[in-house]
């Protein structure tokens, strides 16, 4: 997935202003910066929920295997369908858990019982909580923990076989144990998924990602990416003095 | 737990200080206060319904059940049983619902997700004026427009294409149980759309955002997630409706054509509970006659509680089955 040229305004605000950036299969990019600086709106407009933003308007490309998912002939339920999202604060739907991660394949017209049971046995490993849940898929999806919640949200998205999630500060909800596993699980989803993470804890940018683009306000208090590259070379040698102060703490 | 406390909030431990962070913090005297007011409502239905039995001797005694399950009401001879009235308020009002709830739901769609912007707040408060006009209004616009120009026609085409269905039985009448509950879908239809649509406005944006984010398409997610999880509000709304339908008086009493008639058929005029009432209850002479009538309003009390507390049950598994049992 590449973003080229993407500039985004909220009315007549430029929210951000002329953002590339590359996501490599099987890569995990972090997003990181201060708050306000348009990390959730970047993030949202890779899978077009942007769309539902009333007054909003953009212009750039994302590309999703080549193609722009703004081309007029581009189905934006398609586009969501391979680009997987899970939020903030954990939002399962007040069904079991089954149902919870069969939602996007019965929209898919999945019906046979079988097929349903291997997606959902399959996508709840994927999450790492099928050892919990197992004896309990009739159970709603809002008894479990946060922590808990949010892999069943992962799991639900991942059910969809997406080619990329976007996670926008998954575990800032949860408390460091819950951090944690989802911290490994992201590990594990990388084998199979391009990930996307916007997250305001540089540590966990750090544990984590392969790539991290740092993003600021500038003048106009427009959000952009002042820096982005490999992760490791990005927390050990800036290229920018706003990325070094940042990471640094020495940041405003 | 006890912990010291700072020798300035000592005052708070003394009796009075207790007392007055007690009845400022207002916990109690909240609890107190709200379980009053239901205690009230019970009491209330609970005199209304031992007032209701109380008058009702007479009937009671001489019919016995027999003032449920039979059809002479005849106040000569002073015979009286119930079953045309039963079977028209429950009729009417049954079918007025089978019409309002797909239209009211339908309209409450459109009005929560699909409608522009600028048709939203028009639209909205013009149901709700609907909602506000006076039931006698509704049926002289019933007696003098609806049944002429829709009812009337209505029933001929049904009964020339159906006539071999017994609800569609003629002689075609203008004044029928049909008129009746096409009136009263009509009347209560503001309310069903209203109180849905609020319903559909409370859902968290979350949980929207969460289907489209998997694909969902408006309908997918209107289907999936947005109606079974207001399926509860539906309910209630569903609920109001059916209280009004059940105890609405002149308009029905205006277009049903007042005739305690046993045939099956929706074109032929009925008679309700609440119109016997209202059109009898004045030339009343007997007492055997008043009481029989005040009989009349206890089983509709008695319907209209069963239904209720039907409907509650109905809401209250539904919203377990939805909100996460143990939760
Ligand atoms: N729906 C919206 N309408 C108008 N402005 C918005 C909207 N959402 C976000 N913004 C503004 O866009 C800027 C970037 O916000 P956001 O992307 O949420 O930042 P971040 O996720 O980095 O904290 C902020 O100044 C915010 O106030
Ligand atoms: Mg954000």
């Amino acid at each position: 997935m590449q973003v080229r040229g993407l500039n985004f305004y909220y009315g007549n605000v430029r929210a951000i202003t002329d953002v590339n950036l590359d996501v490599p299969e099987h890569r995990i990019v972090a997003i990181i910066g201060p708050s306000g600086c348009g990390k959730s709106t970047l993030l949202r407009t890779l899978n077009r929920m942007s769309d539902f933003v009333r007054r909003s308007r953009m212009d750039g490309e994302v590309l999703l295997d080549g193609e722009n998912i703004y081309g007029t002939t581009v189905d934006v339920v398609d586009v969501r369908r391979r680009v997987g999202m899970v939020f903030q604060r954990p939002n399962p739907f007040p069904k079991s858990i089954y149902e919870n991660v069969a939602f996007g394949p019965r929209m898919l017209g999945i019906r046979n019982r079988g097929d349903l049971d291997g997606i959902v046995e399959r996508s709840l490993r994927g999450a790492a909580l099928w050892n919990e849940v197992c004896d309990k898929l009739k159970e709603s999806g809002l008894a479990l923990s946060g922590g808990q919640q949010q892999r069943l949200c992962i799991a639900r998205a991942i059910a969809m076989e997406p080619e990329v999630i976007l996670m926008d500060e998954p575990a800032s909800a949860l408390d460091p144990v819950a951090t944690s596993k989802i911290e490994d699980l992201m590990r594990e989803l990388r084998e199979s998924y391009s990930i996307v993470i916007v997250t305001h804890n540089m540590q966990q940018a750090m544990r984590i990602s392969d790539d991290t683009a740092f993003m600021n306000v500038n003048s106009q208090r427009s959000g952009h990416i002042v820096e982005v590259g490999p992760t490791k070379r990005i927390f050990t040698d800036p290229q920018q003095k706003e990325t070094e102060d940042y990471i640094t703490g020495r940041f405003g | 737990m006890q912990s010291p406390r700072p020798s300035g909030l000592k005052s708070l431990g003394s009796t009075t200080g207790r007392f007055r962070r007690w009845w400022n913090h207002g916990d109690l005297p909240f609890r107190a206060a709200i379980a009053l007011a239901g205690i009230l409502v019970l009491v209330i239905v609970l005199a209304i319904g031992r007032e209701l039995w109380a008058h009702s001797i007479l009937p009671r005694e001489k019919f016995g059940l027999a003032f449920l399950t039979t059809s002479t009401w005849d106040p000569v001879r002073q015979q009286f049983g119930a079953l045309p009235f039963i079977i028209g308020t429950i009729e009417t009002s049954v079918l007025a619902l089978i019409m309002a709830i797909p239209a009211g739901i339908g309209v409450a769609i459109f009005l929560a997700e699909l409608a522009p912007d600028w048709l939203r707040a028009p639209l909205g408060t013009l149901i709700e004026l609907l909602a506000a006009v006076p039931s006698v209004v509704f049926g002289l616009w019933g007696l003098f427009v609806f049944i002429p120009d829709v009812v009337k026609p209505l029933g001929n085409t049904l009964h020339s294409a159906f006539s071999f269905v017994p609800l569609f039985d003629g002689p075609v009448y203008g004044p029928s149980r049909l008129a009746a509950s096409m009136i009263l879908a009509i009347m209560i239809l503001p309310t069903i759309t209203a109180v849905t649509r609020d319903v559909f406005l409370a859902l968290p944006r979350t949980q929207s955002e969460a289907a489209f984010a998997l694909g969902a398409t408006r309908w997918e997610m209107i289907a999936r997630v947005l109606v079974p999880q207001s399926l509860s509000g539906i309910l209630g709304a569903v609920i109001l409706g059916l209280g009004r339908a059940l105890g609405e008086t002149i308009a029905v009493t205006m277009v049903i054509g007042n005739n305690p008639d046993l045939s099956a058929s929706l074109l032929h005029p009925g008679y309700t509970m609440a119109s016997l009432i209202a059109n009898e209850f004045s030339e009343a002479t007997n007492e055997t006659y008043v009481q029989a009538l005040i009989e009349i309003g206890l089983v509709l009390f008695v319907i209209t509680l069963l239904l209720n507390m039907i409907a509650r049950l109905l809401v209250w598994r539904v919203a377990r089955r939805f909100t996460g049992g143990t939760a």
